[in-house]
């Protein structure tokens, strides 16, 4: 509703009853005090908006590791605006905080029961090596070490005949 | 992709009334690579290579191609958009997945019920679907294929945490079930609300047609599990099988039997609008298409229409757009001609609307 002297929103409505005869007054805070009205000086809803905001202010997290995984170099703070992690030990790397959202999200289970991965500790050995050597690979292939990268290529090969 | 009609969604399976389709998903990561959003294009090429090897070394590989449950390698880069896209509208890649450059394939099985997206947000995303409510069946399909892959493969597993995934909220078991329910009656009668709260509370999602942040077009809903820590995979298995979607479809069948005898004129309403339309329009958008054979689905499900449901499931995948365009190339010309393509289909089908 416009304040009835000028285009302002009004924010005093006073409605007033005299023998019989209603007159309805709207003012913008201007006109308001104008006409001799004492307004609250805050707005009373922003108060209250403040003061829960400061109430569920977190406090200081203490660290407790350095929050970036040292396998793939994700920190903790692009995790949490994306949601999606580096690779598998970003896990252990932002250990417990992680656990705790972990926890939060699967209602409060924190440990897997069911299946556990098939094939022997020996695929085990050589995947990890062939990852290892794959990741040696690529940073030869960066720093243009190409009869490193040549060597390390036949290495995966040879790994890659053996394999089952 | 020659045969265009073998897809699970076409297909009539067990509760159809109710469970349109049953998926199973699990979301595996091979050790000591980046998950796939900061993998390298050499690292995903040579992802690529490793799981194309191990399939092709497996029982699923080349040896037993004419087996229905035989994987055949197909890589998206060197794959037409409008197969791509093809895909996506059978549920056998995903929407994303269908779109951009990065290096990523997939390996379908030869009766396309079971798909293995390789580079999605995990390395391997195997997915099995299933018609109706046979779930066993595609947690069957599914594990097959894990425990194949498992043998060749070093996926990434944590001893408390389980399967390690891109996303925390997949970590442990790595599955998400999905079923697709048509729920007109609950949606009718108003409980649709009730229900989704019910669900909720037993830590499922209840999202639209399209999935996540998807509105319900033509009353499908649906419905998936939000937890994978905590409960094996069997004990999921059994809770949906045994308790979820028994519940849902008793709810289901319930409000139909309560909506035809108390609002029975509302029920002919909404079924002969939407199959007189069917019948009779020159122009139809794929939202309004699916919308007016969910309507029809319902009335064929109550015996008020004489159109079996396996025609309506397949117009269902039918009315898609590149789905359109195999039946007439002229679908992907213009808006316009898409919308008469799809409007003829649907004509033609629905010929016998009513009893």
């Amino acid at each position: 509703m416009k304040c009835d002297l000028c285009n302002k929103q009004a924010v005093v409505h006073e409605l007033t009853v005299k023998d019989g005869v209603t007159t309805e007054m709207h003012l913008c805070s201007e006109h308001a005090v104008e006409a001799g009205f004492s307004l609250p000086k805050e707005k009373p809803v922003a108060q209250l908006l403040a003061s829960y905001l400061a109430a569920s202010a977190e406090p200081p997290q203490p660290r407790e590791k350095p929050q970036k995984c040292a396998a793939c170099g994700l920190t903790f703070g692009a995790f949490k605006k994306t949601g999606a992690l580096g690779c598998p030990a970003c896990y252990d790397s932002f250990m417990p905080t992680l656990g705790q959202i972990i926890e939060r999200a699967q209602a409060g289970a924190s440990a897997h029961v069911g299946k556990r991965p098939g094939g022997s500790d020996d695929l085990r050995r050589v995947q990890a090596l062939r990852a290892k050597l794959m990741h040696d690979l690529e940073a030869a292939v960066v720093a243009e070490q190409y009869e490193r990268a040549a060597s390390l290529r036949d290495e995966i090969a040879s790994l890659d005949a053996g394999a089952p | 992709m020659s045969v265009p009609f073998t897809a699970a969604l076409s297909q009539i399976g067990p509760e159809s009334d109710v469970i349109v389709t049953s998926r199973v998903r699990l979301a595996r990561n091979i050790a000591g690579f980046p998950f796939t959003s900061r993998a390298s294009a050499v690292i995903r090429q040579e992802i690529l290579r490793v799981v194309q090897q191990a399939i092709e070394r497996s029982p699923l590989g080349a040896a037993s191609a004419d087996a229905p449950t035989a994987l055949a390698w197909t890589d998206l880069l060197k794959t037409a958009p409008h197969t791509r896209t093809l895909l996506a509208e059978r549920h056998l890649i995903s929407r994303n997945f269908a779109d951009g450059d990065a290096p990523r394939a997939v390996a379908l099985s030869r009766d396309e019920h079971s798909s293995v997206m390789v580079n999605e947000e995990d390395h391997l995303r195997i997915q099995s679907l299933a018609a109706g409510g046979a779930l066993s069946d595609a947690f069957d399909a599914a594990f097959a294929i894990e425990e194949a892959l498992s043998a060749r493969l070093n996926f990434a597993f944590h001893p408390r945490l389980g399967f390690l995934t891109a996303c925390p909220t997949n970590v442990g078991t790595g599955i998400r079930v999905s079923t697709m329910l048509h729920l007109p009656a609950l949606k009718l009668s108003g409980e649709i609300d009730r229900v989704k709260r019910a669900a909720e509370d037993l830590h499922l999602a209840v999202r639209g047609y399209y999935g996540e942040g998807s509105e319900s077009i033509g009353d499908f809903y649906q419905v998936s599990n939000q937890l994978t820590l905590g409960a094996s995979e069997d004990s999921v298995r059994d809770d949906f099988s045994r308790k979820i979607l028994p519940k849902l479809i008793g709810y289901e069948r319930d409000a139909r039997e309560a909506v035809l005898s108390h609002s029975r004129s509302s029920v002919e309403d909404k079924v002969f609008r939407a199959t007189a339309i069917l019948a009779s329009a020159r122009l139809l958008s794929a939202n309004e298409a699916t919308k007016l054979l969910g309507a029809a689905r319902f009335g064929v499900t109550c015996a008020l229409v004489r159109v079996p449901l396996s025609t309506i499931q397949r117009l269902l995948l039918q009315v898609q757009p590149a789905h359109l365009g195999l039946i007439d190339p002229r679908a992907s010309e213009s808006e316009e001609a898409e919308k008469e393509v799809r409007a003829t289909l649907v004509r033609q089908a629905m010929v016998l609307p009513a009893t």
